[in-house]
């Protein structure tokens, strides 16, 4: 339904995606996940003709972005960030302009049906600027549904609603993305990990991981860093435990805490606790560290140069310190 | 072509449902009311007879008002989708972008065609005033004049509201370029011996010299209908490179 292939976007002198890749199924919920800046509003903008990219090619419902951008566009249900509303115009008006752009038979029963969708039957008449954030953010899907979209592009559906609205809007978006490919984002992790059927993890306009939740937690729990605590004095502890075989990071945490990263797969415990007690330091805590998908996204779009910590088929090591973000 | 039209209704009823449109109503009416009165009063007073039946006095303060309040009309158009983020909803339709900026268009133009009708009760009223009524020739060479005018200024309008999300910069542009059209062209063709391209150039001319005397030309028609044309394309090109910006 969506492929993506080497899609690149400058603005000027800044490359706000570079060279991403990857495709979303029929019938799939994809998680975009990345903190602010990383891309993910450029990319959406992007599958939805909203603008061109610089370079590489996009498909969505099988057309091409660039040179069929209209058809896409009939197939695509896009919610911006900001939903774009018109606050002098009632709930319907608003549906009705949108189903009227898209050519659509019979708007009123379609906007009644929508309307329903998104529990809003009662508020038709409303004028937008009267409409609370929450009831707001369900017209903006509304009107992203209205059409029966193959192809539906939810940017960051969720923000700014409150928790019962937050559970409501999930589980319309999980009504939805049962018969349509869904692509979302978020900055919220256990939104991801909630609805999506698979996660990008997007980071300075590159893919830093790419899995299921389930799994992307499961291949890094309780494997590859090592917690690490000693007491007095710790000059060179860091050049020490770096010395160990398979230790690819040391980060001090302060107050003698570090934070050690290591190879996947294996236990270094008792080698570094050795290297440690053999260097003459007062050890005191040692264990491993269990992550959670929030440790995976922290790991993986922290500015510092990273461990290999996700290194599989599928996963591509984008962790340069030159990014050319800084450009 | 249906999405033009869509476009341009969504227009049309903002301006009633925002008070834009009354208070022009308002102004207008107003404005041309005292003045049409003023020179029936003139008349009756002067020469203890019904005015001349000439409606240039309602054309002329219409077609001055107008000047200052196109801009005013297109100010919001794209302006204010780009303010409101509602412009990200439009690109992403499944709508040209020639057609959203005609639809624009045709929005404000259908709005000044209801604002310009309103007037035609003034000169109805001359018209039951004299004997055997009021020209007609001038009346609607005049009218078409008003109309044409609009539509280059709206045309103007449109684009420039393409380039800014302010309203305020978006009316002032507006109005600046319609100044040099308006009246920039018409002075510089009158430096020296007269410059007849300026002289071509001056939308104003065409209008005062020839539409409003009864006169429909056809250059003047033609250059109304491709400045209209050209000024709209100029906008159309403005929301595609928006995209590539």
């Amino acid at each position: 339904m969506i492929q993506v292939e080497g899609l690149t976007k400058d603005y000027g002198m800044r490359r706000a995606i570079d060279n991403l890749t990857f495709h979303a199924e029929k019938g799939e919920i994809l998680g975009f996940l990345g903190p602010n800046g990383a891309g993910k509003t450029t990319t959406m903008r992007i599958l939805c003709g909203y603008m061109p990219p610089t370079s590489g090619v996009a498909k969505v419902a099988g057309f091409d972005i660039m040179d069929q951008s209209l058809e896409v566009r009939k197939r695509v249900g896009y919610m911006p960030e900001t939903v774009p509303l018109y606050p002098d115009m009632s709930v319907f008006e608003y549906l009705k302009f949108m189903a009227d752009l898209r050519h659509l038979p019979d708007v009123e029963d379609r906007i009644d049906e929508v309307l329903e969708v998104v529990h809003m039957t009662d508020r038709s008449e409303s004028l937008i600027s009267s409409l609370s954030k929450g009831m707001r953010q369900r017209v903006g899907v509304a009107q992203a549904v209205i059409h029966k979209p193959e192809v539906l592009i939810l940017d960051e559906p969720t923000i700014g609603l409150d928790p019962a609205q937050i559970v409501d809007v999930r589980n319309m978006i999980r009504e939805l993305g049962k018969e349509r490919t869904v692509l979302l984002s978020t900055h919220i992790l256990s939104e991801a990990q909630q609805i999506c059927d698979r996660v990008l993890i997007i980071n300075k306009g590159r893919i830093a991981a790419e899995d299921t939740p389930e799994r992307l937690q499961a291949r890094l729990t309780g494997s590859g860093r090592v917690f690490l605590k000693v007491k007095g004095d710790e000059d060179g502890l860091e050049a020490t435990v770096r010395k160990v075989s398979g230790v690819l990071t040391v980060y001090s945490e302060g107050d003698g805490a570090y934070e050690v990263g290591t190879v996947a797969g294996q236990d270094l415990r008792p080698e570094i606790a050795r290297a440690v007690v053999k260097g003459g330091y007062d050890l005191l805590e040692i264990s491993p560290v269990g992550m959670s998908l929030e440790d995976i996204f922290m790991q993986l779009t922290r500015d510092e140069p990273q461990p290999p910590a996700v290194s599989d088929e599928g996963f591509e090591e984008e962790h340069e310190q030159d990014s050319p973000e800084t450009a | 072509m249906r999405n033009i039209w869509t476009i341009a209704q969504k227009e049309y009823k903002a301006y009633f449902s925002s008070f834009t449109a009354y208070l022009f109503a308002f102004v207008m009416l107003l404005v041309v009311g005292v003045l049409t009165a003023e020179s029936i009063v003139y008349s009756l007073s002067m020469f203890g007879q019904v005015p001349p039946p000439d409606v240039q006095v309602v054309i002329g303060p219409v077609m001055f008002l107008l000047v200052f309040a196109s801009p005013a009309f297109t100010m919001r158009l794209i302006s204010e989708e780009q303010r409101l983020g509602t412009i990200e909803l439009l690109l992403t339709a499944p709508v040209r972008d020639a057609e959203l900026v005609v639809g624009k268009w045709l929005g404000s133009f259908l709005m000044v065609l209801t604002l310009v009708s309103v007037t035609l009760i003034y000169p109805a009223a001359l018209n039951l005033m004299t004997s055997p009524g009021i020209d007609q020739g001038p009346m609607i060479s005049g009218y078409l004049g008003l109309l044409l005018v609009s539509a280059v200024f709206l045309s103007i309008g449109v684009a420039v509201s393409s380039l800014f999300s302010n309203q305020g910069a978006s009316y002032i542009i507006t109005f600046g370029v319609i100044v040099v059209f308006w009246w920039i062209f018409g002075i510089l063709a009158q430096v020296g011996d007269g410059n007849p391209v300026m002289r071509f150039l001056d939308l104003a001319s065409h209008f005062y010299d020839d539409m409003m005397q009864g006169v429909i030309t056809l250059r003047g028609v033609v250059y109304y209908l491709c400045l209209t044309a050209g000024f709209l394309t100029l906008g159309t090109v403005s929301v595609e490179t928006r995209r590539w910006r």
